[in-house]
């Protein structure tokens, strides 16, 4: 019979023997990690960059979470968990980093103390404060435009990730390393829904064609360097987004045409709205979901 | 097994069988797939399962109504994390229901359609983000309860499933509890929240049971096949119990004036249950009943064209191989 006599164990913060995997005592999820921001960067551009890789990874977690009780087949359910948990995962270490070297916008002004700092930066930051890209921002669409996002978006951030194992941050560089493995499945599972659903019905290739061309518009601002990443990919600290746009239309090509799918033409380059603090509406509703208890309770802890 | 082997009697049952099915349960053996079994034991096990795996599923939606929102990446990482194991150990229960011959496809359409039930405590709405505490706490504690004397049941699947689903619910609680200690310590508005939310799960929770002994039909043979092995009345003792305690180290009250210990036994005393209300909900009124419902529902329908899309995509392909 269930005799369990571990409530005591919680009363201390950091007592109970190390038998919480969720306890109380990972207030820095840094912790033992080399955090000296690398000589010659300004901490400044290293923390917005980590924002553009975080939220990037925090706004697609929370459209994938939303479809958690809504999938097609329990094994989805189960997979749009793991996905959006492995993102999340990279989001924290990354918002974490922002704050480490000093990145925490406007946030600090509302958040208490006793808020960490990746908390400060996701539910305290308003929507012009955010560097996610509009690939990620928009709303999900059916399930075949949901696969088909995720397609992209976990093609481009593999290819960035991939070359950030280099980077001379050593926080970048192991979040890079850790999440490639992540981000490999995440673009393997979208890929395989992507050729069912384009060569599955006509029904489904229909909607995949839609989802294509729906999503491919986003692809238009992610591979123009701003400024901070063009001064951070000269230092050895992040990737030119410029350098991985080849690789992903490649990569994107080939799914799309063994699905049966038609390539839209590779969107003209333009100027990173996102990634400076242009977003639209579904943004904000999205953040007005996320952020919401949050707000209303800024002394509190969870 | 063909699913019409569900509905058939036993007709011509070699005694044989028979009898070395009652030793197996006389002697606390496991029965597996492939053993004979009379189709009343199959039924029964069939619909229990079936319930179980639909409360799993259903059990998503009231946590996951805060998935978005959760007030921290922490709590938001964990409570992912729950729900998906919730999904998971639906999964697992449905194939345990299917080595009996049931169809997880056609579980779903009885679920759905209301020809199957799931734990009524499900249909209660989650107001604040105390709700998510205290489900961890007292909603999978009463579960536990429920499941880990089923760790023993009769039927091989089903009792090797209970182990794994019995060893993360207790997870579960354990991380719902912590919340509500770490609110506890917080704000005077989060205390608000938290005793507002043991108000409401309270007396739902004791209805987990199910109805009094004097009142449950198949408890009997459901003893006797080793399916079940404590009575209702005896599981929800051991719950309150259990969690009286617990609730004096939060600093909450419960809702029942009349629960005392008795000196004599040891044991809490308590105040009456609303059956009333227990037959109201399952019967669908309660709060939530359509809601909950329409999502799984929704689910089904507005994604078949996907479920359809994976078949015919797997039959060109096996013809083209």
């Amino acid at each position: 019979m269930h005799e369990e006599t571990v409530y005591d164990a919680l009363d201390t913060t950091h007592g109970g023997g190390g038998q919480w995997a969720f306890g109380t005592g990972f207030d820095d999820p840094l912790a033992g990690v080399e955090l000296t921001v690398p000589d010659g960067v300004d901490p400044a551009d290293l923390g917005a960059y980590c924002l553009m890789l975080g939220d990037d990874a925090l706004v697609l977690a929370q459209r994938l979470t939303e479809w958690i009780t809504a999938a097609p087949e329990l094994e989805e359910e189960v997979a749009f968990g793991n996905t959006a948990l492995d993102l999340l995962g990279q989001a924290r270490l990354l918002l974490t980093r922002a704050g480490s070297v000093g990145v925490l916008g406007r946030s600090r002004s509302t958040a208490t103390d006793s808020i960490p700092d990746e908390d400060a930066l996701a539910c305290f930051r308003d929507p012009d404060e955010f560097r996610c890209t509009g690939l990620v921002a928009a709303g999900n669409g059916d399930f075949a435009q949901t696969m088909v996002r995720l397609l992209a978006a976990s093609t481009v951030r593999l290819a960035v990730f991939a070359r950030l194992r280099a980077s001379r941050d050593p926080v970048l560089a192991a979040v890079a390393a850790k999440g490639v493995h992540e981000l490999a499945y995440h673009r393997d599972h979208a890929a395989r829904w992507v050729l069912r659903l384009g060569d599955g019905t006509p029904e489904s290739h229909r909607r995949a064609q839609a989802g294509v061309d729906a999503v491919w518009p986003h692809l238009a601002d992610l591979f123009t360097a701003t400024d901070v990443e063009a001064r951070l990919a000269a230092a050895g600290v992040a990737v030119d987004p410029a350098g991985v746009g080849d690789e992903v239309h490649d990569v994107l090509t080939t799914v799309l045409t063994r699905a049966t799918l038609r390539v839209p033409g590779r969107p003209a380059d333009v100027v990173p709205r996102g990634r400076t603090g242009g977003h639209g509406p579904e943004l904000s509703a999205l953040l007005t979901t996320l952020q919401g208890l949050a707000r209303r309770h800024p002394a509190a802890t969870w | 097994m063909s699913a019409t082997a569900l509905d058939s009697p036993d007709v011509d049952v070699d005694p044989g069988l028979q009898e070395q099915f009652d030793a197996t349960i006389a002697a606390e053996r496991r029965i597996e797939p492939r053993d004979w079994m009379p189709e009343g034991y199959r039924r029964t096990l069939v619909r229990q399962i079936a319930q179980h795996a639909h409360s799993e599923i259903i059990g998503m939606q009231p946590e996951g109504d805060w998935l978005l929102r959760a007030p921290s990446l922490r709590r938001k990482a964990v409570l992912l994390a729950k729900v998906q194991d919730e999904a998971g150990h639906g999964m697992y229960l449905y194939s345990a229901a299917e080595t009996l011959g049931a169809d997880r496809a056609d579980l779903t359409d009885r679920l759905i359609d209301g020809r199957q039930k799931y734990s009524s405590i499900f249909n209660y709405p989650t107001l604040t983000f105390a709700d998510v505490g205290v489900i961890g706490w007292l909603v999978d504690g009463a579960a536990i309860c429920n499941q880990v004397p089923l760790c023993r049941s009769s039927y091989g699947p089903y009792a090797r499933a209970m182990v794994r689903v019995c060893k993360e619910e207790s997870f579960h609680q354990r991380q719902g509890y912590e919340l509500l200690l770490t609110m506890m310590r917080g704000t005077p508005e989060q205390r608000a929240m938290v005793q507002d939310a043991v108000d409401r799960w309270w007396w739902p929770s004791l209805m987990m049971f199910g109805p009094p002994d004097t009142d449950s039909p198949n408890s009997a043979q459901s003893m006797a096949w080793g399916i079940k092995r404590h009575s209702n009345d005896e599981l929800r003792q051991r719950f309150v119990d259990m969690t009286v305690p617990q609730a004096a180290f939060l600093g909450v009250t419960l809702p029942d004036p009349d629960l005392a210990l008795d000196p004599s036994t040891g044991r809490y005393r308590f105040g009456a249950i609303d059956w009333e209300e227990l037959k109201r909900v399952i019967s669908g009124a309660g709060p939530c009943n359509a809601e909950r419902i329409a999502r799984r529902r929704a689910a089904r329908d507005d994604n078949a064209w996907v479920t359809e899309a994976a078949i015919a995509y797997a039959r060109k392909h096996e013809a083209r191989s």
